[in-house]
């Protein structure tokens, strides 16, 4: 699914500018605690959370993250959207819950990531 | 749906709470922030996270949570799960990640929706 | 055009304050968009991030009075230095539990204090070390031993 497409699932909306409507949701994580967040190995990854300090889209850039998707009707600071428009990293915000938009995201194909420990970095 | 359906459909491991397994599901909730699940959970939802602080027992229990399904693998401290046992919380156990996890009792919650 | 590090080791210092949850994480942001500028490859930037946004935390969580973020990257290696001035660990072994944490509840709130951050730090560092002291505070050394990545991100086949 495309971004558009998975903002259409979600009745939400993307709050970002440059749409990059074309972007390819194909895998995801869900979580609230950043520290979680920073364990993950997969890159490429959307990220679905209800936190919306402004640490989130900072710790998405350092990770490499595609898109976040804010859940719940948690809606990011201005600065925070803005933040991640200079970045590239679409937002897509949505009334529902975290248990629904993951459902929904797995019902239409959405997979999770693949989040080997981190415990042995390769090299 | 109880708790024993939901166990054994996703393959769960029951650490804590095994003698209250036949209590009704009323529907999945997601999510790692404690006052979140205070305000949003409703009685009888099973809650899914990754925390593995002794708070979420407790959590569980004043928001009247039929379970809390822990994604990620690792079981939590024998602390949280006697203390789940005192206050008749089950926890069940996955290696799974939340998302996966909440994306597979969706479906068996609510099998028609696309 | 990024060139790779030429004539010496490059440092990067950055100063974190305490309490700052609103500017907390910048600093590791643009960390990472710097050691990309010098030409570490980005599976290692983003391991330096990683890093540097723990300790960055860190800092902006338990320290008394902030600290400070040292990067240095020479040709082979990037080292991270994170220092405070207090208060210090107690007991680093518990800290380095996996889970523990004495992190406050609205840090908790915020979705910190997981109990993974120094195990986080471990985890992206090819080299790790800590000293900490009640009342003279917490250094956080960890080292980087830099892959040499084509442009595509591939390692380069060994030689034999």
């Amino acid at each position: 699914m495309n971004l558009h497409e998975v903002s259409r699932l979600l009745e939400g909306s993307i709050l970002t500018e440059s749409r990059r409507e074309d972007i390819e949701i194909d895998r995801a994580y869900a979580v609230d605690l950043l520290s979680d967040v920073l364990a993950l190995t997969d890159e490429r990854t959307t990220l679905i959370t209800g936190n919306i300090s402004p640490q989130v889209v900072r710790v998405a850039d350092i990770l490499n993250v595609i898109a976040i998707i804010f859940v719940r009707g948690k809606r990011p600071s201005d600065s925070a959207i803005s933040y991640a428009e200079t970045l590239g990293i679409p937002i897509i915000w949505t009334k529902k819950t975290m248990f629904e938009t993951c459902g929904l995201m797995y019902a239409n194909g959405v997979r999770p990531c693949k989040n080997r420990p981190m415990a042995a970095p390769e090299g | 749906m109880t708790l024993r359906d939901i166990v054994r459909q996703l393959g769960l491991e029951v650490v804590a709470g095994a003698g209250w397994l036949d209590r009704d599901v009323s529907g999945g909730f997601s999510g790692d922030l404690l006052s979140n699940v205070l305000a949003s959970a409703r009685p009888g939802n099973l809650w899914i996270t990754i925390q593995r602080h002794v708070n979420v027992v407790g959590v569980a229990q004043v928001a009247g949570l039929s379970g809390v399904l822990l994604a990620g693998g690792e079981p939590p401290a024998a602390a949280v799960l006697a203390k789940a046992e005192e206050m008749a919380i089950p926890i069940l156990l996955s290696r799974d990640g939340a998302f996966e996890l909440a994306g597979r009792l969706h479906r068996i919650l609510v099998p028609d929706v696309r | 055009m990024q060139e790779p590090t030429h004539g010496g080791p490059r440092r990067l210092v950055h100063h974190v304050r305490a309490g700052d949850i609103e500017h907390g994480g910048l600093a590791s942001a643009q960390i990472k968009r710097q050691l990309s500028g010098l030409g570490v490859a980005p599976q290692d930037a983003r391991r330096a991030g990683i890093i540097a946004f723990e300790g960055e935390m860190n800092l902006v969580v338990y320290s008394t009075n902030g600290g400070t973020i040292t990067v240095t990257v020479s040709e082979k290696l990037v080292d991270i230095e994170v220092a405070d001035e207090g208060p210090g660990i107690e007991d680093i072994d518990l800290a380095l539990t996996p889970g523990f944490s004495t992190a406050p509840s609205w840090a908790r709130e915020l979705g910190f204090g997981a109990g993974m951050g120094l195990c986080n730090i471990q985890a992206n560092a090819d080299w790790f070390e800590i000293h900490s002291h009640i009342g003279s505070g917490t250094r956080i050394l960890c080292r980087i031993e830099r892959r040499r990545h084509d442009a595509s991100g591939h390692r380069p086949t060994t030689r034999t």
